[in-house]
């Protein structure tokens, strides 16, 4: 079993979609397909992100970084939320993501998250990430 | 740097063919998460559970040749689905020129079907056979037939995992540690055997459902015992397997809510599998709940544990013998030590377990948590009971309980021997080492 995480990313035209779908029905779309990757077993966590006008961007490109209120950029490809799923497979990832009840225009991300047991066991941060995690639960 | 995985992401991403074995992958991950409702949904439409699991396979090989050559279809479990139904129809049309009745469910099964065999799947089609109000009692009535009575344990176990659970015969058979062809005379058979009993594809009358639910719970529990406590080979632990179970008992208590003894089992698989990560030394040698480093077990696994307990707990009808070990079980998993465990509740959770599955195994663990609450001598009455009423002889868990008692009595030679008597009877690689151990630790 593998962790993978569906990076959702929305578009002006999947945004503008979204805003139209009345809220319930959104809720009740939404809340189906969660509620299949809860049934399969397979639902570790899952996050929306608020709106992107609230965001704040802070820029690495100069000597010392810059902080800008709004947006990141265009609202091209912005990172709107994520799913993070244990399944067998990257196939397997792949098969939920074509099951996501995205907007047109919408795209998602397929990511593997590497686990702790891959890192070297004996460095320090990892040890103390390791502790960490045992104590939340994030294994 | 490169990163090992971007090479295998491009061909996809600039729309080249797929490869035979990404195609092979995507085939078993669509099967995998839907085995259940495709072969359910085939088995209510043609009412014959053994032709819908030949069609649902040769729909999955048929995937595999033609993904390969044209991709990966837009909707691959309408596919799968109507792909299963055109063979299901041929098979009826081909017997129909022997049974009439042959002839009038071909006729029904392709209904709305604009043209025969021959023209390529449509992606719409699946709607006819794909009804959302019965998909959940179609995979329930699946995991029914799989673990019918009149199956053998086995054919159970490896019917369940291939219809249910969606693996293929190969992650079957090494799961189960039985060649392939055995698994696949298994699975046939077990086909067979339904047919020839005539068991209907439907879900258990009323008065027979608590008995034959009973009967389901128990192939999730040999198949999660079977990954947790592997009884052969050299290996502890057989995650892939227990985790099967617990994918499957999660299932399970989506598809039955109101049935306690579902969460109570699958509480029982969390909080067991919780302790995974610690059960294993870095050897592969057994580690005994004792030495755990119970940092390592999984908090959320425990979380999730404590949470399907409640859910038992909540219906309001008491614990029965699942939720009453997984309630063990959580005694545990929120102790910090062995000696700063609630001895007592688990001594009164195995005494209630003896009253409603009383069994000497029980018995004997009841031994242990009395050691823990009142001393080795009082234990060992209960274990010289055992030993009187001649039950559990030739287990290797009587005389491994047995030594330990003698030794914390200080009745070494007894004890030693016991322990080499145990070690003989266990069948488990790494278990066997672990006595052996601890009787070389009495000399």
């Amino acid at each position: 079993m593998a962790k993978y995480m569906l990076i959702m990313r929305a578009t002006d035209e999947s945004l503008a979609k979204m805003m139209e779908t009345p809220f319930e029905e959104m809720l009740e779309t939404v809340g189906r397909f969660n509620e299949e990757l809860i049934r399969a077993g397979v639902l570790v966590a899952a996050e929306g992100l608020d709106d992107p006008a609230q965001g704040v961007v802070v820029d690495f490109s100069g000597e010392t970084p810059v902080v800008t209120d709004g947006p990141y950029g265009e609202t091209k490809e912005l990172f709107g939320g994520f799913y993070m799923i244990d399944v067998a497979s990257k196939e397997e990832a792949v098969e939920w993501a074509r099951r996501l009840p995205a907007s047109a225009g919408a795209k998602c991300e397929i990511r593997r998250v590497p686990t702790i047991d891959e890192f070297p066991q004996d460095n320090e941060w990892i040890i103390k990430e390791r502790a960490w995690r045992e104590r939340t639960g994030q294994l | 740097m490169a990163r090992a995985d971007r090479p295998a992401l491009m061909p996809a991403a600039v729309g080249g063919p797929p490869s035979t074995e990404s195609v092979g992958r995507a085939v078993e991950a669509v099967w995998r998460i839907e085995s259940a409702r495709i072969v359910g949904a085939l088995a209510r439409y043609t009412g014959d559970f053994e032709l819908a699991e030949d069609v649902a396979q040769e729909a999955v090989a048929q995937a595999l040749v033609t993904w390969s050559r044209d991709g990966v279809p837009a909707n691959p479990v309408g596919w799968l689905l109507t792909t299963a139904r055109r063979r299901a129809i041929d098979g009826f049309r081909r017997r129909s020129t022997l049974d009439e009745r042959y002839a009038l469910l071909a006729g029904q099964l392709a209904e709305g079907e604009a043209s025969s065999g021959s023209a390529p799947p449509r992606d719409r089609s699946d709607d006819l056979l794909w009804d959302p109000d019965r998909v959940d009692d179609d995979a329930l009535a699946l995991m029914f037939v799989a673990c019918h009575p009149v199956l053998s344990p086995e054919a159970r176990v490896a019917l369940t995992l291939r219809v249910v659970g969606g693996l293929t015969s190969e992650e079957i058979a090494r799961a189960v540690l039985v060649p392939v062809s055995t698994v696949q005379a298994r699975i046939t058979r077990a086909k067979k055997t339904i047919g020839a009993a005539g068991v209907p594809f439907a879900l258990p009358p009323a008065e027979e459902r608590r008995g034959r639910l009973g009967g389901v719970l128990s192939v999730l529990y040999v198949i999660f015992t079977e990954g947790s406590t592997a009884t052969t080979g050299d290996s502890l632990l057989r995650p892939d397997l227990a985790y099967e179970a617990i994918r499957l008992a999660r299932m399970l208590a989506a598809l039955l809510p109101a049935e306690p003894e579902v969460h109570g089992l699958l509480a029982l698989f969390e909080l067991t599998a919780a302790r995974f990560p610690a059960r294993t030394g870095p050897d592969g040698e057994a580690v005994l709940l004792a030495d755990q480093d119970r940092h390592r077990w999984d908090r959320s696994a425990i979380r999730r544990g404590l949470a399907a307990i409640g859910r038992a707990a909540a219906l309001g009808r008491g614990l029965g013998p699942y939720g009453l070990q997984a309630a063990i079980a959580a005694c545990h998993a929120s102790a910090p030590s062995v000696p700063q465990t609630d001895w007592e509740r688990i001594a009164l959770l195995y005494e209630a377990l003896g009253r409603v599955a009383p069994s000497p195994v029980v018995e004997l663990n009841r031994a242990v948590a009395v050691a823990m609450v009142n001393g080795p001598q009082q234990a060992l009455a209960i274990v010289d009971e055992l030993v009187a009423t001649d039950r559990l002889t030739g287990s290797y868990l009587l005389p491994s309980v047995r030594g330990e008692l003698l030794g914390q009595l200080g009745r070494t030679t007894q004890a030693r021997s016991e322990l080499e008597l145990a070690a003989r009877l266990c069948r488990n690689v790494r278990e066997r080492a672990v006595l052996l151990r601890k009787a070389a630790a009495l000399a």
